[in-house]
């Protein structure tokens, strides 16, 4: 009996640390990948070249800039978008809404959350950018400010769900802390609950934000897909192309090997690096702040 | 004595149907600390949460009755509430000291109150530590979070935020339950001199700090006031044989 016990237990630890070690060597495995087939971009093309304007695959012009600033721009104003809504959802969903409506509204989020994106971007073409186009009067509607509005709208359901279980977890006698003081419900939540909250409100936007770096087919659907410099604000209105837009659109008709496909990899690389910067920042800062209410709490 | 607070038949019932408050009436004199005991269950929470108003953001099913004070009904919906609890404050049983420093802790009720001068802050943060008797531990580190402060300490401070708005009422539950003996001595003794300016309202831990701090002592039981009167009598030769079974230690 004891030995097999030991036996069973012994097996199930390996197995767990076996999967454990396994997402380690993926994420590695995958990396390996990119830098083999991203590097070589390196001594192909000048550095001038690649930090040039001009993206033009067929003629040789491999300029990455606009499509970093281009990812940049999109991802910023959905941040703009699914920032404030986001919260602003998750404040109402766990501090003012009464209970029947939440329990309507949080499985409404979390169902938002799992739409396909195609889909989304599906009612971005057919919808929002003939809308943007004939409000902003502009000559297509398929701008970046379309793009950030749809990425800003998948992000929303991210940012609402994490956040509002952030919120949820700040002990009541908080709140009722600030109210017995006399603070309104505005300022408590202002004052008090988010504050409280803060770690979780930031991991939620920087999940948010993540997801909106990485989203590929709705951008590639409704930005327009110009690889232009994206820098002025006016840039906002018109097309640009995202990095993820650029190696989904593509890929497929690449030459395997040539210096177009070792390119393609190479933006992919600075994706994967971007978005490892965003995600070790945030982390940092969750863990310090972490780190900081456990030692004064101990 | 004149009577601050006046309840008058006040019954309560949650949203779940649990009828908490039965039917109670009493008056509760100024200057003077009044002690709310029994064991758990019995209300005096619910009581305290009806005189500030905060239940009005738990869901309850049913309150009838009054609360006068000073002669006003502050159950009826008209009432200023943000006002009231300014003029009736609140410590809890688990001290909630808010995400902020010392300081602001003390001040947040103030500047919420739109009192934004500094130096009246800063006279209101000294007066109020001295009157929770925790001035002289804390005065060099005022701007330190108040999470880092010892449990007894933050319960002190909380006490003192409720001061600092110079209240009349102070309600307090199960203030010191979380406290060291010499903590919770400190706690008690502040309130004898709080009560020479504020009506206290005070929901004991124990029936040996009920028995310590009352002037007047309300016995509550499952929703229930059994009995009502003089600490000394209601802790020596009380009416009701309820009340003296649960003095003695009999139950609860
Ligand atoms: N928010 C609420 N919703 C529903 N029922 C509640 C709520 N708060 C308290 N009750 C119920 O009301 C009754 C009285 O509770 P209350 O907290 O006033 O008792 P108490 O005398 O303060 O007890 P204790 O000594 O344990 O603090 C209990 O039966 C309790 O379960
Ligand atoms: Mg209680």
């Amino acid at each position: 009996m004891e030995k097999t016990l030991n036996w069973r237990e012994f097996l199930i630890t390996r197995l767990v640390r076996a999967s454990g070690y396994s997402a380690i060597v993926f994420v590695a495995l995958i990396f390996f990948f990119l830098l083999r087939e991203g590097l070589p971009t390196l001594g192909e093309v000048p550095i001038s070249t690649l930090l040039s304007l001009r993206w033009y695959p067929i003629e040789n012009y491999f300029g990455i800039l606009p499509l970093v600033t281009g990812s940049i721009m999109v991802t910023l104003g959905a941040t703009m978008v699914a920032v404030p809504f986001g919260i602003g959802t998750a404040v109402y969903i766990s501090e003012i809404a009464p209970r029947w409506m939440r329990e309507i509204l949080k499985p409404l989020v979390e169902l938002l959350g799992g739409l396909p994106s195609v889909v989304l971007g599906f009612l971005g073409i057919l919808v929002l950018s003939p809308f943007v186009r004939t409000l902003l009067d502009l000559p297509t509607g398929l701008t970046a400010l379309t793009g950030s509005l749809l990425l800003g709208g998948i992000a929303v359901p991210t940012v609402v769900s994490i956040a509002e279980d952030a919120l949820d977890s700040v002990p009541r006698s908080y709140r009722e802390g600030a109210w017995a003081l006399g603070a309104t419900r505005w300022q408590t939540i202002w004052r008090v609950t988010l504050p409280a909250a803060k770690s979780g409100v930031l991991t939620a936007i920087m999940l948010g934000v993540g997801r909106a770096i990485g989203e590929t087919m709705t951008v590639m659907m409704v930005t327009g897909n110009a690889p232009v410099l994206a820098v002025t604000p006016g840039s906002l209105f018109s097309p640009v192309r995202t990095m993820t837009a650029t190696i989904a659109a593509e890929m497929g008709e690449v030459a395997n090997g040539s210096i177009h496909y070792h390119t393609l990899f190479f933006i992919g690389m600075v994706l994967f690096i971007i978005s490892l910067a965003v995600n070790v920042a945030a982390s940092s800062v969750v863990f310090r702040s972490k780190q900081r209410a456990e030692r004064v709490l101990s | 004595m004149a009577d601050k607070i006046i309840i008058e038949n006040l019954s309560l019932t949650y949203a779940d149907g649990v009828e908490s408050l039965r039917n109670i009436s009493l008056n509760v004199p100024e200057n003077a600390v009044s002690v709310l005991f029994g064991p758990a269950g019995g209300g005096k929470s619910t009581l305290l949460r009806c005189l500030n108003r905060l239940n009005d953001l738990t869901e309850v099913r049913a309150s009838v009755g009054r609360i006068l004070i000073d002669g006003e009904n502050i159950l009826d919906p008209k009432t200023d509430v943000i006002a009231l609890r300014r003029k009736v404050g609140m410590v809890f049983a688990r001290p909630v000291v808010l995400p902020m420093s010392i300081r602001q802790n003390l001040t947040y009720g103030l500047e919420l109150a739109g009192e934004n001068r500094k130096s009246r802050l800063d006279e209101a943060v000294e007066r109020s530590l001295k009157l929770a008797a925790i001035w002289d531990e804390i005065k060099d580190r005022l701007d330190d979070p108040a999470i880092a402060l010892s449990g007894g300490q933050q319960q002190r401070v909380c006490l003192a935020r409720v001061l600092a708005l110079q209240p009349e009422i102070i309600l307090l539950d199960e203030p010191t339950s979380g406290l060291d003996p010499i903590s919770t001595g400190k706690v008690e003794s502040a309130l004898q001199e709080l009560k020479k300016e504020y009506t206290v309202i005070l929901v004991p831990h124990s029936v040996q700090q009920a028995a310590r701090t009352a002037d007047y002592a309300a016995f509550f039981l499952q929703g229930e006031l059994v009995e009502y009167g003089e600490g000394k009598t209601i802790f020596t030769t009380p009416r009701e044989k309820r009340t003296e079974d649960y003095v003695t230690g009999r139950f609860g």
